[in-house]
């Protein structure tokens, strides 16, 4: 099976454009609605439809600038899907937006009218993960990345900080062929990076360099992981921090030298560990021999509930000092 | 296109049809599955609109001034698939390929692999909403292509047909015609048993839309209602077509058993023989 391509005491410098500050904090549905007015200010080609949530999912700043290129399609969304196909089909680009459980859960629409004709659709599901707090379950994206990531063909993005989400939407605004789901937070995240940023499709980006533990991360829960990976200094354990932006196609070269590298791997996400990072990791490593010891932090195929975001990601184990604690649990047992 | 049918365009498009008809049941036998009820249903409709009433041009598929053609109801495919090999979009021997493995005529229409075809489909309720769509980016692009959609009566079952009834009006998308191949039947009985869709034309006139009801094998009536639907009343069109399940062959119509099954060789003999006949 593949080798190890980074030997365990090989450092590559850092990205210069890691520029972590807790105290700048954005919503990555704000980066998105701000940057689908910027790409439809020089692309006439981009369209957007939306189901009665653009306040919510902010298309409404590019519904307020370029009401002809809006389509309010109302609380339906299979027609809005069906809708945004036939657009495609015709030259356009569609962005359509809603919250990720209503949209992917339209999922037999999204398979045939976008993902089977292979159009390009980009299909914007905010309000992942437990994260939104007091609205609950019904509300929660917990499996979109599970269903989406099933679908051939389809590309499954999801941001870590305001200037990821801005030059992934310039990206697939004018540099990418085929359908793609994008998942993003209702709640702030703190910066990760700076204007340098460069968004690479399907790689993977490093945010820190140890040796022992490789923390993989994606959305919202990459800055919770980065603290952990602090923390876990004052332990004695030194981690790599990886911030996973494009879940499929996954960055398997990436994947695999982490897991040739440290003893230990830890995949946390907001979602159900069934079918979203952590499976996609599982994957990758099925097969191969040797690797690190693989454990998934996410939501344990069980239902959200209602409360603070703080308080669920406490309840729910995606907190800082929760994703602490199993990790010591299983480096210590 | 405003136009109308001359005793000489008559024969020839009656005799298209039967074309039509022949080819999907041979087809369909050849491939030992698929639909010959509603291929038989569709195939006045799908003559008129692909022989004489749609702009296209088979050595240009993709010109983008062409009308588009989006057949909700995916099952139906044999008659379409026999309407492109006759307007010369591939070679008629393909036909026979339909259903076989390696082939670009799948069971329900692949755009991906057979991109004269305008969408995928087959997953009943979806085409009418991206009929919408296309129909909008005509809107948007200023241009004058009109697009169709042949749907199913008993797809429009599907909560999402309903969705697309209710937002076309809204868009004003008068460049829309949707066509209903309403045959009465689906898999399990006679839709009015399986679930009732009466009154449809009240039903539709409701949500907006300009609606006519016509015969569905009276190539006049299908002539005189494309060309009403022609004229911009600021609404979608929708041209509910009475036809009649597995049309032309006496022992298939009007037979819930033909939805979905081939005809034997000897079954296929006899309608070819009946369809010459008449």
């Amino acid at each position: 099976m593949e080798k190890a391509q980074v030997s365990k005491n090989e450092t590559k410098p850092l990205k210069n454009y890691v520029d972590i500050n807790p105290q700048k904090k954005v919503a990555t549905r704000a980066a998105f609605g701000k940057a689908l007015v910027s790409v439809g200010e020089n692309n006439q080609n981009i369209v957007v439809l939306d189901a009665d949530l653009s306040v919510s999912t902010k298309s409404s700043l590019f519904a307020e600038k370029f009401p002809d290129r809006f389509f309010e399609m109302g609380i339906a969304e299979s027609n809005m899907i069906g809708t945004a196909a036939g657009l495609a089909l015709s030259g356009k680009i569609p962005y359509l937006c809603s919250f990720g459980c209503f949209v992917a859960g339209r999922f037999e629409t999204i398979r045939i009218s976008i993902a089977y004709n292979q159009v390009n659709c980009r299909i914007i599901g905010t309000h992942a993960g437990i994260g939104i707090g007091e609205d609950g379950y019904t509300q929660m994206a917990l499996e979109d990345m599970a269903l989406m990531r099933s679908l051939p063909g389809m590309g499954v993005l999801q941001p870590a900080d305001d200037i990821e989400t801005q030059r992934m939407i310039e990206f697939l605004s004018n540099h990418h062929q085929g359908p793609v789901y994008v998942r993003l937070t209702r709640q702030a995240l703190p910066q990760l990076f700076n204007q340098q940023y460069v968004f690479e499709y399907g790689k993977g980006v490093i945010l820190e360099e140890g040796k022992d533990i490789a923390l993989v991360a994606t959305g919202g829960v990459v800055h919770p992981a980065y603290e952990a990976a602090q923390k876990l200094k004052e332990k004695g354990y030194t981690s790599s921090v990886v911030n996973i932006h494009t879940i499929k196609p996954l960055d398997e070269t990436l994947i695999q030298s982490l897991a040739h590298s440290h003893q230990w791997m830890f995949t946390i996400e907001d979602h159900t560990i069934m079918g979203g990072l952590g499976s996609a990791v599982s994957e990758v490593l099925a097969g191969t021999q040797n690797h690190a010891v693989l454990s998934r932090i996410g939501i344990q195929d069980i239902y959200g509930e209602s409360g603070t975001p703080e308080a669920l990601y406490e309840k729910y184990g995606l907190s800082t000092a929760k994703i602490v604690e199993h990790i010591l649990r299983q480096l210590e047992s | 296109m405003a136009t109308s049918l001359s005793p000489e365009l008559h024969q020839k498009l009656s005799e298209t049809a039967r074309a039509l008809r022949m080819l999907s049941l041979q087809m369909i036998t050849e491939a030992q599955s698929g639909h010959p009820g509603g291929s038989l249903s569709a195939a006045d409709l799908v003559t008129v609109l692909f022989f004489h009433y749609m702009t296209h041009n088979p050595h240009e598929p993709h010109w983008p001034e062409r009308d588009r053609f989006v057949l909700s109801k995916g099952h139906g495919v044999p008659v379409v698939y026999a309407a492109l090999a006759k307007c010369g979009y591939f070679p008629e021997e393909e036909l026979m390929t339909l259903r076989k493995i390696n082939s670009r005529l799948q069971g329900h229409p692949d755009h991906v692999r057979l991109p004269f075809m305008e969408t995928s489909s087959g997953s009943l309720g979806q085409g009418l909403s991206i009929a919408q769509g296309m129909a909008m980016a005509a809107k948007l692009d200023q241009k004058k292509y009109k697009t169709y959609c042949l749907l199913g009566d008993g797809e429009t079952q599907e909560g999402q047909i309903w969705e697309a009834a209710m937002s076309a009006p809204k868009y004003q998308l008068d460049n829309l015609i949707a066509i209903l191949d309403f045959n009465k039947g689906q898999i399990d009985g006679y839709t009015e048993d399986v679930m009732n869709l009466s009154p449809l034309k009240a039903k539709w006139e409701a949500f907006n839309w300009e609606v006519q009801e016509i015969d569905g094998h009276d190539l006049h009536q299908i002539f005189a209602a494309l060309n009403h639907a022609q004229i911009s009343r600021k609404k979608p069109h929708m041209i509910i077509a009475h036809t009649i399940k597995g049309k032309g062959v006496s022992f298939m119509e009007d037979n819930i058993d033909w939805h979905g099954k081939s005809p034997s060789l000897k079954e296929r003999d006899q309608a070819i023989e009946e369809l010459r006949r008449h």
